[in-house]
């Protein structure tokens, strides 16, 4: 037995390593954990993006369960997701607040206008200043907020049909009761 | 340059001689200036070498070109502006982006394996070679050399 444990060993640790080596070639490095999750989000008042007049602020989401998708018209995977945020907008069943992230109002008015508009409010983050509170380094990126204000989840990069239904909505669903 | 008759030249020149003796002034104001931006960009560099860039995620925010990390450099530098010490900088960008933006990782719960892991396979290691080494010790008998075995070693080493 001692015999076989000899040669067996480096076999063991070589098969362990490719298990730890072959894990780790799925995950995914953008995937960085926010250590906002679990925590209020921060507090903002920003303006309209179609009316630099008027002022959004996130008090006035209180009590609800909402989406924060931050979105801006250079970044070419927002367009991807866009008719996903399109469609659950269509469904009315949970108020999503669009972030124009680091971006020109007109060029962002026009996008929405040709893409479509999903957003309950659209509010503009023309030096990123909020999307830095946010944590945010890649656009797109959304987050779920509850009736308290906290941050229940975080995805980073396009949502796909799949990642909305099964992280997003199911959590919204969830978290409206 | 030489000063030539004419009002518009005469104008010039005269603008060029002022321009002579004041710039040293005004350049011994922007350097002055400059210097104590040097200090700042320094802080600013220095630490800007210490967090990791999350676009561009094995490069720091002082290798990066990205946007991203300029956008950075820029908060960096207004925070040191505004009187904010490193620690108090590198704990802002912590807040929001987790530890992950540090190159070098605090020593917490989720970390120690990181930081004492290595000490603990040495120390593996050295218990496996030491109860090798004992169990070779058990096995490994000492031979005493027969006559015939030295008269052997010796002729192949052409003693007598």
């Amino acid at each position: 037995m001692v015999r076989y444990l000899k040669y067996l060993t480096p076999l063991l640790v070589f098969l362990v390593m490719v298990w730890f080596l072959g894990k780790g070639l799925y995950l995914n490095p953008r995937d960085v954990p926010s250590p906002l999750v679990g925590k209020p989000a921060p507090v903002f008042s920003v303006a309209n993006l179609g009316d630099p007049e008027l002022q959004f602020s996130s008090e006035q989401m209180k009590g609800k369960v909402w989406i924060l998708n931050v979105w801006a018209s250079w970044c070419r995977p927002c367009r991807d997701e866009h008719p996903l945020f399109v469609e659950l907008g269509r469904q009315n069943m949970v108020p999503i607040v669009g972030l124009n992230y680091k971006d020109q109002r007109g060029d962002a008015l026009q996008w929405l206008r040709a893409l479509g508009d999903p957003y309950y409010a659209s509010v503009y983050d023309g030096d990123g200043k909020v999307g830095m509170d946010f944590g945010v380094y890649g656009v797109p990126e959304t987050y779920v907020i509850d009736q308290q204000g906290i941050i229940r989840y975080k995805h980073t990069g396009p949502v796909t049909a799949k990642s909305l239904e099964d992280k997003v909505v199911k959590l919204v669903k969830e978290l409206q009761g | 340059m030489k000063c030539r008759q004419g009002m518009g030249r005469t104008v010039a020149c005269l603008m060029l001689l002022s321009a002579m003796v004041v710039s040293p002034l005004v350049q011994a104001k922007e350097a002055t200036l400059m210097q104590a931006d040097a200090v700042l960009e320094k802080r600013v560099m220095a630490l800007a070498y210490e967090l990791r860039c999350l676009v561009c995620q094995n490069q720091s925010l002082g290798d990066s070109h990205s946007k991203f990390a300029i956008d950075m450099r820029t908060e960096i530098r207004d925070q040191m502006r505004l009187g904010q010490d490193d620690e108090q900088v590198t704990e802002f960008m912590v807040q929001r982006y987790g530890d992950f933006i540090r190159f070098r990782p605090p020593v917490k719960s989720t970390t120690y394996l990181l930081w004492f892991g290595p000490f603990i396979l040495l120390a593996l290691g050295a218990v496996v070679l030491f109860i090798s080494l004992k169990i070779r010790k058990r096995t490994v008998k000492t031979m005493p050399m027969s006559d015939e075995d030295r008269k052997r070693a010796d002729a192949l080493l052409g003693d007598k």
